[in-house]
C-alpha cells in the first residue's frame, strides 16, 4: 500500500517545555535508564492489552484442547474425569470419524482444486481487459465480502427441485431436477458449488495481481523464441505463478478445513451425515452430544493437521525463486 | 498475425478494440451472469408475492411488487433487534480491535521493550490457530467469565488482533523516518507523534484493517450463534436461520427478504470502498 497524500507537516514553532520532572545533573546512563523505563511502561500499556487477549482467546484454547481431551467431560459435571488417551483411541477406530475424515478430503481438495483452477482462468480473462472487466471483477469478488449463511440462503432457494432456478435449468435438458440438499448423493457436490462460487473471485483477484506483475518482456521474449501460447502458459506463466498457486492452495485449504456456515445452513452435516466434515463433526460433538472431550481430540486432530499445512508454508515461501 | 506495418500513431482505444476478440466478451458476460443471477434471483424474489415465487414455469420478470415478505420476516424473527446486535457487537468490536491493532502496532514499530522480537513472533504465531479450534475452550472460559449470552461474550474473543497489528506495523515501519526523527527532535511525545504524524500518513492503511474488521464481524456466524442462547441476543446472519423452515416448504419470499437485509449493508460498503477492501483482502496476500 502506498500513501496517496501525507499531509503537510508542521513544525512547532516554540521551543519544547523542558521536561519538569528532569532532574538537573544526572550521568547519561541514569536518564537512558529512566527513559527506557518511561517507554518500557508506555510498551506495556499500549501492546499487552492486545497480547493477553490474543494469549487467553487463541493460544489458550489449543493447550486447554490438549487437557480437554485426554478427559471425558459432559459440560455440565463439575471437573472432567482423566480418561487417558482414550478419545483419541475412539477417534482413530470409529468408522464414521474415518467417513468423517475422508469426506472431509473429498470436500477440501474439490473446493481448493476447483476454485483455483477457475479462478486461474477468470484471472486470465480479467487480463485481457475486455470492455466491462472491471465491472464482472467487483462482482466476482462481491460473494468473498458476505456472509456465508446468505450465500447459503441463495442458492438454498436456487436448489429448490420445485420452485428454484435449478428446476428451469434441468428442464431446459428435459428432465428433473436433483433434490440437491436433501439427496445424500447431491448434498456435498451442491455444498461444493456453493464454496467454490462464494471463493472463486478472491483468487481470482490474487491471480490477476500476480499476472499482472509478470514483465511482459518474458513473453514476447519466448514469443520470439517460437514458443506456441500453450508452450508459453506452461513453461513460462505457471512457474512464475508458482508462488502464488502456493500461497492460494495453502490459505484455501485452512480455509475450507473451516468452513461451517454453509453446511450449518444448507444441510445441517445431513441428510444421514453425508456432509458432516470434520468441522461440523467437532461442532456436533461438542455443542450437541455435549462430548466435550472427544471434541476436543477432534479438534487437536484438526490443529495438527492445519500446523502441518502452515509448516509446509513456512518451509517453502522462504525459498525466494519458486521456478 | 499481423503483417508487419510501419508503426502509427493510434490511440489506447483502438489499441483495446483491436485485442479484444468477441469471444472474450462472450465469456466475460456469461462470468457476469454467474454472479448477476442468484443476485437477482435473491433480489426479485425478496419483492415477489407468494403467488409469483410458487409457479411453474418460473417467473423471472416479477409482475407484482409487494413488501410484505419484510414484514413477514420481522413477524417470524426480531429483524430489527437482530440488526441492532450486529450494529452493535459490530462497531463496539471493530473500534476496540483497530484501536488496539494501531496501539500494539505504534509500540512495536517504535518501542522499545526487552524481548520485543519474540513477542512479535508470539503475536505472529497467533495467525496459525485456526478460529474453529478455539471454539469449544473459548466457550468454557466465556462461560467461567459469567459472559455467556451477552454482548461482551461475543466481542471478546475476537477482539485480540494479529492480522491487524502485523499489517499496520509494518506499514508504521515503512513511513519516512526523517518525519518521525523531526517529531522527536521537535518534542513530540508519542501520543503527539501517533496522532499527528504516524496516523494521518496511515490512512488507507488503517480504512483497509477497519473495513476487513467490520465484514468479519458482520459477517461472524458460529461464535456468535454458539455463546447467544436467546433469540434477543442473536445477530443478523443467525437470524437467517429463524426464517427456514426445519420441516416442510419454505417460505423462500420471507428467506429472501431476511438475506437481502443481510447482505445489503455489506454490499453498500464494497461498492463504496472497494478498493481498500480488495486492497486488503487480495492485494497485500496475507492471510487472516
Amino acid at each position: 500500500m502506498t500513501v496517496t497524500s501525507a499531509p503537510p507537516i508542521q513544525r512547532r514553532t516554540t521551543p519544547p517545555p523542558l521536561e519538569p520532572d528532569q532532574p538537573q545533573r544526572t550521568t547519561v546512563s541514569a536518564v537512558r535508564k529512566k527513559r527506557n523505563r518511561k517507554s518500557y511502561a508506555l510498551f506495556a500499556l499500549l501492546a499487552f492489552p492486545n497480547m493477553i487477549l490474543i494469549a487467553v482467546f487463541a493460544y489458550w484454547p489449543v493447550i486447554g484442547n490438549i487437557f480437554l481431551s485426554l478427559t471425558s467431560w459432559d459440560m455440565v459435571a463439575p471437573t472432567p474425569l482423566f480418561i487417558g488417551l482414550d478419545n483419541y483411541t475412539r477417534l482413530f477406530t470409529d468408522p464414521d470419524f474415518l467417513d468423517v475424515m475422508g469426506r472431509t478430503l473429498v470436500w477440501v481438495s474439490a473446493v481448493v482444486i476447483l476454485s483455483l483452477a477457475l479462478g486461474l482462468v477468470l484471472a486470465f480473462l480479467f487480463s485481457l481487459r475486455a470492455p466491462g472487466t472491471p465491472a464482472v471483477t467487483a462482482m466476482a469478488f462481491s460473494p468473498h465480502v458476505i456472509s456465508g449463511a446468505a450465500v447459503a440462503a441463495i442458492w438454498l432457494f436456487i436448489f429448490d427441485p420445485n420452485f428454484g432456478l435449478s428446476r428451469a435449468a434441468f428442464a431446459l435438458f428435459g428432465v428433473d431436477s436433483p433434490s440437491w440438499t436433501t439427496d445424500s448423493a447431491w448434498a456435498l457436490p451442491a455444498l461444493i458449488i456453493v464454496a467454490i462460487w462464494k471463493g472463486v473471485g478472491f483468487v481470482a483477484i490474487v491471480y490477476l495481481a500476480a499476472l499482472q506483475g509478470i514483465p511482459h518482456d518474458i513473453q514476447e521474449a519466448a514469443k520470439l523464441d517460437g514458443a506456441t501460447r500453450l508452450q508459453i502458459f506452461r513453461h513460462v506463466i505457471m512457474p512464475l505463478l508458482s508462488p502464488t498457486t502456493f500461497f492460494l492452495t495453502i490459505t484455501q485449504i485452512i480455509s475450507a478445513f473451516q468452513s461451517f456456515d454453509l453446511i450449518a445452513m444448507m444441510t445441517g452435516g445431513g441428510p444421514a451425515g453425508s456432509t458432516t466434515t470434520l468441522s461440523w463433526f467437532i461442532y456436533e460433538q461438542g455443542f450437541q452430544s455435549f462430548d466435550a472431550g472427544y471434541a476436543a481430540a477432534a479438534s487437536v486432530l484438526m490443529f495438527v493437521i492445519l500446523l502441518c499445512v502452515t509448516a509446509v508454508q513456512l518451509r517453502y515461501s522462504e525459498r525466494k525463486v519458486h521456478y | 498475425m499481423n503483417a508487419p506495418t510501419l508503426p502509427r500513431a493510434i490511440s489506447s482505444q483502438e489499441v483495446r478494440r483491436r485485442r479484444t476478440p468477441w469471444w472474450t466478451i462472450l465469456v466475460l458476460s456469461l462470468v457476469g451472469l454467474v454472479f448477476l443471477i442468484p443476485a437477482y434471483w435473491m433480489l426479485t424474489a425478496a419483492f415477489k408475492p407468494n403467488s409469483d415465487i410458487y409457479q411453474w414455469p418460473l417467473n423471472f420478470w416479477p409482475e407484482t411488487f409487494t413488501w410484505d415478505n419484510f414484514s413477514s420476516a420481522f413477524a417470524a424473527a426480531p429483524f430489527g433487534r437482530f440488526f441492532t446486535n450486529s450494529i452493535v457487537i459490530t462497531t463496539i468490536g471493530a473500534t476496540v480491535k483497530v484501536s488496539m491493532a494501531i496501539c500494539t502496532a505504534y509500540a512495536f514499530a517504535f518501542l522499545q521493550f526487552p524481548g520485543k522480537k519474540w513477542m512479535f513472533l508470539g503475536i505472529l504465531g497467533a495467525l496459525m490457530v485456526p478460529g474453529h479450534v478455539t471454539l469449544l475452550i473459548n466457550y468454557i472460559t466465556i462461560g467461567n467469565l459469567g459472559l455467556i449470552n451477552s454482548y461482551a461474550g461475543i466481542i471478546l474473543p475476537g477482539l485480540g488482533s494479529a492480522f491487524g497489528t502485523f499489517l499496520l506495523r509494518q506499514h508504521f515501519l515503512s513511513l519516512p523516518a526523517e518525519v518521525m526523527e523531526a517529531a522527536e527532535l521537535d518534542g513530540a511525545g508519542h501520543l503527539r507523534r501517533l496522532f499527528s504524524f504516524v496516523l494521518p500518513m496511515s490512512i488507507p492503511a488503517v480504512v483497509t484493517v477497519a473495513l476487513i474488521a467490520v465484514i468479519d464481524d458482520w459477517n461472524e456466524f458460529i461464535w456468535p450463534m454458539l455463546v447467544t442462547n436467546t433469540v434477543e441476543m442473536r445477530t443478523m446472519p443467525i437470524g437467517l436461520m429463524y426464517l427456514k423452515q426445519t420441516e416442510g416448504m419454505n417460505d423462500w419470499g420471507v428467506i429472501m427478504a431476511g438475506t437481502v437485509l443481510v447482505v445489503v449493508p455489506m454490499l453498500l460498503l464494497f461498492l463504496f470502498a472497494q478498493r481498500f477492501i480488495v486492497a486488503g483482502l487480495a492485494g497485500t496476500v496475507v492471510k487472516r
